[in-house]
């Protein structure tokens, strides 16, 4: 069977096996967060976990690795900002626990 | 306390692979860690084991080799030689006063609500085999949607059987760029041009080359034949100077250069939805460089792990193996991998009568890495790249520092070197920790003294602990001198927070 996802409310197919990334790029969505700074929109650049390009939500949960995430039947993408702006929580899908050191 | 193993190994590509099978036929008791899911690596990254599909092998070279190490491996798990952990980070790998390695890791892809994966991993000696990954140039617009890394564009056709675009670029140097085109192609993406900054097939016609890896010729032939047969223009001396599009990839300019890099030619413009660029491998040197391991700069310019004749590092009971001591690719990974682990097992006195197969072993790495010298010598990273930046061009894409946010803490600021280019300009400190723009960054530093980066350039770009980002909590369980595998629930809203401090 194939998995449906929803990105941003419209939805999205994926081979079971595929990731999150692979199945955005099958679908013509090359992008799918903008830069803090520029606001310049960012999509799948190493493909295997190391630069962090990819980041995405899914189902709530922020900055997960795109190319790293197997797809699932279900799965909500990017509904919350995904614009790296640490300082706002997203569409409150979630609270965060630890707080953000990241620009403490 | 969990099981002291006799030897934890790290990584389950070509490298980690032959040396955990082999570690373990030699009757030592091994873990293997890996991030991915699956064995394989990098180089033999496939799809979903689980719905395989008998064309998922089309591409990959040494396949049979392949199966035949992840046949032995899942054989030598069932009988509970090799304790495999799959789908694990390590994060921090230490070593206590009596020598025993301690490796804390977490898992890749966190599962919510669950704590699993975190369970430290503890061994008396350790074979790391971290791999690498594409080395990268900026270039203006290569922050554009649309641009990748050339195995990046590998990894979704090979791990995804997901094409990245319909008509492609692919542009850097080396010999990898053949298989990502003949890759594209067989796929069914139009490839508009191979871009190779350097004259030519080099290693079709290097001597020394030829000699010491036969094969490497035939493949060479079948990808000139493959370019042939698709009608894909192979451009040398020949290099993308800018991205260009609105919000994506649209076209590429690229520029006739000069031996040094330096534009000397009529631009063109090509149109492409997809560009892919590689300019050779970084290795992942992490974990060698927390464990205090000893490095060097290899032919090729990048940092890498000093080894002996028996890839032990400078620390004891540390053995490293595959392109972290020298990029080689895969067969000579295999080689060192195995090298390692017949090398422990010799000195804990479990495989008497290795020291044959050590010596075989040893005129196998001295072949393979004479190749790889000749490779690394037919496609150096242009000296002149610099000049293809613009002041606006991003260098650092996590923290988005511009080339001329560098140039000003060089010109204005004094940073003559990359670890005060990063102090005061802040590239390399943002999610990546430099591991994209590591590289580019030390050579920028070093330009204007008209050097090459040196191995101290890059050795401030290269460190990072944790080696990945963890949530806070697994810190704090650290701090408080409690099991890892106690901590953190999934508390990945934190996850970002402590890689992000910089050094």
């Amino acid at each position: 069977m194939t998995y449906r996802m929803t990105f941003r409310g419209a939805e999205v197919p994926a081979e079971p096996g595929q990731s999150v990334a692979a199945a955005l790029v099958a679908a013509g969505i090359p992008d799918w967060r903008t830069t803090r700074k520029q606001g310049r929109p960012r999509g799948l650049f190493c493909g295997i976990g190391v630069c962090f390009d990819c980041l995405i939500t899914i189902d709530g949960a922020r900055a997960e690795r795109a190319c790293l995430v197997p797809a699932a039947d279900g799965m909500r993408l990017g509904d919350a900002l995904e614009s790296g702006d640490d300082d706002r929580d997203g569409a409150g899908t979630h609270a965060k626990e630890d707080g953000d050191a990241a620009d403490a | 306390m969990p099981r002291t193993h006799d030897v934890a190994v790290v990584g389950a590509g070509p490298a980690g692979l032959a040396a955990a099978v082999e570690a373990a036929d030699a009757g030592l008791d091994v873990a293997l860690v890996d991030a991915a899911a699956q064995p394989g690596g990098q180089f033999w990254r496939h799809y979903d084991e689980n719905r395989a599909r008998p064309e998922d092998r089309h591409g990959h070279h040494g396949w049979p080799a392949f199966t035949a190490l992840r046949d032995r491996l899942y054989a030598l798990r069932t009988a509970g030689r090799i304790h495999c952990l799959p789908g694990r980070q390590v994060w921090l790998a230490t070593r206590d006063d009596g020598g025993t390695f301690t490796l804390r890791v977490t898992p890749t892809v966190p599962t919510p609500g669950t704590t699993g994966g975190r369970e430290p991993v503890v061994a008396r000696a350790l074979i790391l085999c971290p791999g690498g990954y594409d080395r990268q140039l900026p270039v203006p617009g290569w922050d554009l949607p649309g641009v990748m890394a050339a195995g990046g564009v590998q990894a979704l056709l090979k791990g995804q059987r997901t094409l990245a675009g319909r008509r492609a670029v692919v542009a850097g140097t080396g010999p990898f760029l053949l298989p990502v085109a003949t890759g594209l192609a067989r796929a069914g993406a139009q490839v508009a041009a191979v871009v190779e900054a350097n004259a030519t097939l080099g290693w079709l016609r290097d001597p020394v080359g030829a000699v010491s890896a036969p094969g490497k010729g035939v493949e060479a032939a079948q990808y000139a034949a493959t370019l042939a047969r698709h009608r894909i223009p192979y451009r040398t001396r020949t290099v993308v100077r800018a991205v260009l599009g609105d919000g994506r990839v649209e076209a590429v300019r690229t520029v006739k250069t000069d031996r040094e890099g330096r534009p000397a030619g009529p631009e063109r413009e090509i149109a492409a939805d997809l560009v892919a660029l590689g300019w050779g491998f970084t290795p992942s040197l992490e974990l060698p460089l927390m464990l205090g391991a000893t490095t060097r700069q290899d032919i090729d310019g990048s940092l890498v792990v000093a080894v002996d004749e028996l890839q032990r590092s400078s620390i004891d009971g540390v053995y490293v193996a595959g392109e972290a001591t020298g990029v080689g690719g895969a067969a000579l990974s295999v080689s060192e991998g195995r090298l390692s682990a017949l090398a422990l097992a010799v000195s804990l006195g479990s495989l008497p009568g290795g020291a044959a197969e050590i010596r075989r072993t040893q005129a196998r790495i001295r072949r393979g890495r004479r190749f790889a010298h000749a490779m690394h010598r037919a496609y150096p990273v242009p000296a002149a790249w610099p000049q293809w930046l613009l002041d606006s061009t991003v260098v650092c894409r996590c923290e988005e520092v511009t080339y001329g946010e560098l140039r000003h803490a060089v010109d204005d600021l004094g940073a003559t070197d990359a670890r005060t280019l990063k102090m005061l300009a802040r590239p390399g400190m943002g999610w990546c920790q430099g591991r994209i723009c590591g590289y580019a960054t030390a050579g920028i530093a070093a330009c204007p003294s008209g050097r090459r980066p040196t191995a101290d350039d890059l050795r401030p770009l290269s460190g990072r602990t944790p080696a990945v980002p963890v949530p806070l909590g697994e810190l704090a369980a650290l701090a408080e001198g409690g099991a890892a595998d106690r901590a953190g629930g999934d508390s990945r809203t934190g996850e970002e927070a402590v890689n992000r401090d910089g050094e």
